[in-house]
Formats: C-alpha cells, sequence, structure tokens
C-alpha cells in the first residue's frame, strides 16, 4: 500500500473507530500495570534518595506527568498543523481529545513539583524558568479548551485552536532546555537522551516503567475521547447506528 | 520492601504527608479522565439509542398514516 492510501485510510474516522477499538487493549493493560506497578515500586521498595531523603519518590508521578504533558502537547500540535494542512477531520478530533488529557497531566506535574519543593527545597514556588515555562504550557492548554466552548461553528474552533496550538509549541523546546539555559532551583534532567544517566538503576527501572504506563495512559484516553467524538460527529451515518445497535463492533 | 513497618511507610521520617497526597491527587486525577470518557461514552449510547428509537416509531407511523 502507498502511503496516500494509508493517508485515507487514517483519516477515515469508520475505519479509526475499528482499529482504535483493537489497539485500546494494548495500552489499557500496559497503562494500568506499569502505573500501579511502578508507583508502588517507587514508593516502597526503592531506597530514598541520599540528599532529598523519602521526598524523592514524588519522581515517579512528576516526572511522568511532565514529559508526557509535553508530548501530549506535541502531539496535538501536529494534529492541528495535519488538520490544518490537510483539511483532514479525524486530525481535528484528536486535537479536540488531547487537550483535556494535558491540562489534566499539566496540573499534576506543577501540583506534584510544588509539594515536592515544600519538604526539600523549602518552597512551593519559585519564578524560575522551568516552573513558570510549565506553567504557561497549562494556561495554553486552558486557552485550547477555552477557545473549543467560544465557537458556534466546529470548523471554526478546530481551526483556531490549531493555530494557538501550533505557535504554543515554541513553548516546548523552551521548557525541555530552561533548566540547562537559566539553572536555578530546579534540578536538571536526570535521564539523558545524550551520555549517561545522572540516576542509579535502582530508582531509575521504576521511573521507566511509571514514564512508559504514563505514555500508554495518554494514547488509551486520547483514544477513548476521539472514539466518543467520532460517535457524536458521525451520529446520523449508517456503521455508528450499527455499532450502536450491536450490529457492528 | 524497604521500609522496615507499615507505619515506617505512611511517615516517611517525615516526607509521607507530602508524598502520600501527591500520588492520592495523581490516582483521583487520572481515574477521572477516565470516569469522565466512559461517561460521555454512556451518555452518547443513550443519546444515540433514543434518537434511533424516534426514527423508527416515525418510520411506523408514516408507514401507517399512508395506508
Amino acid at each position: 500500500m502507498s502511503f496516500w492510501t494509508y493517508f485515507h485510510k487514517w483519516g477515515s474516522p469508520r475505519w479509526f473507530y475499528q482499529f482504535s477499538g483493537r489497539l485500546m487493549p494494548w495500552l489499557a493493560i500496559p497503562a494500568v500495570v506499569l502505573l500501579l506497578g511502578g508507583f508502588a515500586w517507587g514508593l516502597a521498595f526503592v531506597p530514598p534518595d541520599f540528599k532529598q531523603g523519602n521526598s524523592f519518590r514524588i519522581i515517579y508521578l512528576h516526572v511522568p506527568a511532565s514529559a508526557v504533558a509535553m508530548g501530549a502537547y506535541m502531539l496535538m500540535a501536529t494534529a492541528g498543523a495535519i488538520h490544518l494542512i490537510w483539511r483532514m477531520k479525524l486530525a481535528a478530533m484528536v486535537m479536540k481529545s488531547v487537550a483535556p488529557v494535558g491540562a489534566a497531566l499539566t496540573f499534576l506535574a506543577l501540583l506534584t513539583g510544588a509539594v515536592w519543593g515544600k519538604p526539600t527545597w523549602g518552597t512551593y514556588w519559585v519564578w524560575d524558568a522551568r516552573i513558570t515555562s510549565v506553567l504557561i504550557l497549562f494556561f495554553l492548554y486552558l486557552g485550547i479548551l477555552a477557545l473549543q466552548q467560544a465557537f458556534e461553528n466546529q470548523e471554526a474552533a478546530a481551526k483556531a485552536c490549531a493555530v494557538l496550538a501550533i505557535v504554543g509549541a515554541v513553548n516546548i523546546p523552551i521548557i525541555y532546555w530552561s533548566v540547562e539555559w537559566w539553572y536555578s532551583l530546579h534540578q536538571p534532567a536526570s535521564i539523558k537522551f545524550v551520555g549517561e544517566s545522572t540516576i542509579h538503576s535502582s530508582m531509575l527501572r521504576p521511573l521507566i516503567a511509571t514514564l512508559t504506563g504514563m505514555y500508554c495512559f495518554l494514547g488509551w484516553m486520547v483514544l477513548l475521547n476521539t472514539r466518543n467524538e467520532i460517535l457524536y460527529r458521525e451520529r446520523n451515518t449508517r456503521w455508528v447506528k450499527d455499532v450502536l445497535t450491536g450490529a457492528g463492533s | 520492601m524497604y521500609f522496615e513497618s507499615f507505619a515506617a511507610l505512611i511517615s516517611m521520617e517525615g516526607h509521607g504527608p507530602y508524598v502520600w497526597f501527591s500520588y492520592g491527587v495523581g490516582i483521583v486525577v487520572l481515574a477521572s479522565l477516565l470516569v469522565a470518557a466512559r461517561r460521555r461514552r454512556a451518555q452518547l449510547e443513550q443519546m444515540l439509542k433514543a434518537a434511533a428509537r424516534r426514527e423508527q416509531q416515525q418510520n411506523k407511523a408514516a408507514v401507517t398514516g399512508e395506508r
């Protein structure tokens, strides 16, 4: 099959609905197992950090929430771009489905960071580059959610959200490198793409588990939300009626 | 387990409240995303099934009306 055949297939809400139904268990099961297992592992079995003590255990929630919040934003901006360029309706549905999940994860990243900060560095909040840029990420998500509600016309809403999502994407590399550019209270990344990680392997393994689990969770939630959106928008088609009366899957 | 007792796991040498609060909120937020998606699905199913029933009744009425 050529690229364009795939492209048209992926653009078909009906095909996506059926495909995602088969894909979902492969995201849902790892998400639940890796997140709950990784949390228990990090909370009870890993030794404490020699400097921070036990507060460091928040890392197993804080880092996955932060990383996946950023990943979700890139997914949302990419879907927005695909919608703008190729007018793919499915991409607009994916974009809309990512926003609430990304907002919730960014909220968790900020909250767990603040709660980690208090016993470890003596403060809930500082206006440093990393924390401020993540706060901006949270406002971008809220902005997109609000913008969606502001339009009567679905297509106009999707276009406006796509533009905001794409423009806001400039914030993502700023978040990523903020800890290198402006060194302050927030510690630099412990896991590095290039070079050796500065975290002991006994502490790293549960983190990889929860990080993977959180990506699966994002995928799972985006599929659930997108499927709902498909059912709503295609509610007058024969195939949706068949799905709901049990004639199809 | 790293901790010597259940009480030590809960208190975490004073950091317990911070750690457990974070994970408590985390689980609630993640679970509510799942619950919201499921609720929306149930709501859609109800709405679309009701619409299908109405359509059927209208079709019936149209058929009997013609006779």
